[in-house]
C-alpha cells in the first residue's frame, strides 16, 4: 500500500471517529509522525473526493463529510494508486515468457484477494475493529460509530 | 455436547423475534432465496430443513427472523448453520452457511440479529470459532460479515476446473 493511501486511511479514521470535531493537519501529522506538508496533499485529494471538508479560520482543520458505512478502504486507496489487475506489471518482456505469465497469474490472484478484502471493509468496520481492541479483556466494546 | 433449549430472541419492545424454523416457514424461505438468487430450489431447502431443522438440534440451527407483532408476524429472513468437526483438519467450529434478509428491510439490523443469534447458539454448544465462506465478488455479504467482526481465517478455498 502506498504511503499516501495509508495516511489517507489514518486521517479518515481520525476524522470519522469524531465527526463533530475539527482536527488540524498538524495534529494528525504529529500523531502519525508525518510531515504536515505531505499530509496536506493527502487531505486535498480527500477533499476533492468529497470525504473531508476544510474549515478555515481560527481553530480550523478538517471534518469528515463522507459516509463511513459506504466508504471502503478500496475507495480510499484508488484515490492514490491504481488497483487494476497487473498495475505493477512493469516487466513487459518477462510476461511474454511462460515463467512470466505463470508468475503474473499468481500475482493477479493475490491482487484479486487484496481488492476483494479492501473493498469489503468500510471505515465503519475499521472503527468497530479499533473499538473492539480498546475493550477490556472479557468485555465487548459497545461503542457504535456512526 | 450440551443440549440446547430453544431460546426466543426478542428485540427490545418485541419488534423482532428469532426462532427455529418450522415446516410452515419453508415456503417463505424458498421464495426469498428464489427472489435473491434467481434460482428456485425447493428440493434443496426441503433437504436443508430435514437435516438442519429436525435432526441433531444441539448442533444444527435453522433460524428465522420475524416481526413479532401479535397476530401478524411477518417473515423477515433466515440463517442456517451447524457445528462441523474435523473437516479439513479443523477442530469443531460453527459454520454459518446461509443467511438472507428481505431486501426492503435490509440495513435495519435483522441480519446482525440473525448473525448474533447463530453465534450465541454456537457458544452455548461449546464452540469458540465461527466460520463462513463468501464469494469474492459478493460485496454485500463480504461487507456484512466484515462489519460483524469476521476476518480472514487460516484456510484458503482452492478449486480447479474439471471440464
Amino acid at each position: 500500500m502506498h504511503v499516501s493511501s495509508r495516511l489517507a486511511i489514518y486521517a479518515l479514521l481520525e476524522l470519522a471517529e469524531e465527526p463533530d470535531r475539527q482536527i488540524s493537519v498538524s495534529e494528525i501529522g504529529e500523531k502519525y509522525g508525518v510531515s504536515a506538508h505531505h499530509l496536506a496533499k493527502v487531505m486535498h485529494t480527500l477533499g476533492r473526493a468529497g470525504l473531508v471538508r476544510s474549515i478555515r479560520g481560527v481553530g480550523g482543520g478538517y471534518v469528515f463529510c463522507g459516509n463511513p458505512r459506504r466508504t471502503t478502504l478500496l475507495d480510499v486507496i484508488t484515490l492514490f494508486e491504481s488497483t487494476a489487475p497487473g498495475a505493477d506489471d512493469n516487466d513487459n518482456a518477462a510476461t511474454e515468457t511462460e515463467a512470466g505469465r505463470a508468475l503474473a497469474q499468481v500475482m493477479h490472484e493475490i491482487d484479486d484477494i487484496a481488492r476483494a478484502t479492501f473493498g469489503a471493509i468500510t471505515l465503519s468496520t475499521m472503527l468497530k475493529q479499533m473499538h473492539r481492541r480498546r475493550a477490556p479483556r472479557g468485555e465487548t466494546a459497545t461503542t457504535s460509530p456512526s | 455436547m450440551q443440549t440446547l433449549s430453544r431460546p426466543q430472541d426478542q428485540a427490545p419492545g418485541g419488534a423482532l423475534g428469532i426462532r427455529r424454523a418450522v415446516q410452515a416457514d419453508l415456503a417463505a424461505v424458498i421464495d426469498l432465496d428464489r427472489r435473491i438468487t434467481g434460482i428456485g430450489k425447493p428440493d434443496y431447502w426441503e433437504d436443508v430443513f430435514e437435516r438442519y431443522g429436525e435432526r441433531r438440534l444441539d448442533e444444527r440451527f435453522f433460524l428465522v427472523a420475524e416481526s413479532a407483532l401479535p397476530g401478524a408476524a411477518r417473515f423477515l429472513g433466515f440463517a442456517v448453520g451447524e457445528v462441523r468437526t474435523w473437516e479439513f483438519g479443523s477442530e469443531p467450529s460453527g459454520w454459518l452457511f446461509a443467511i438472507s434478509v428481505e431486501p426492503e428491510i435490509r440495513l435495519r439490523g435483522v441480519g446482525a440479529r440473525l448473525f448474533q443469534a447463530m453465534s450465541d447458539r454456537f457458544r452455548l454448544a461449546g464452540i469458540h470459532t465461527m466460520r463462513t465462506m463468501v464469494a469474492r465478488d459478493n460485496a454485500l455479504h463480504m461487507a456484512f460479515f466484515r462489519g460483524e467482526g469476521m476476518m480472514a481465517g487460516p484456510y484458503l478455498q482452492l478449486e480447479m476446473d474439471l471440464t
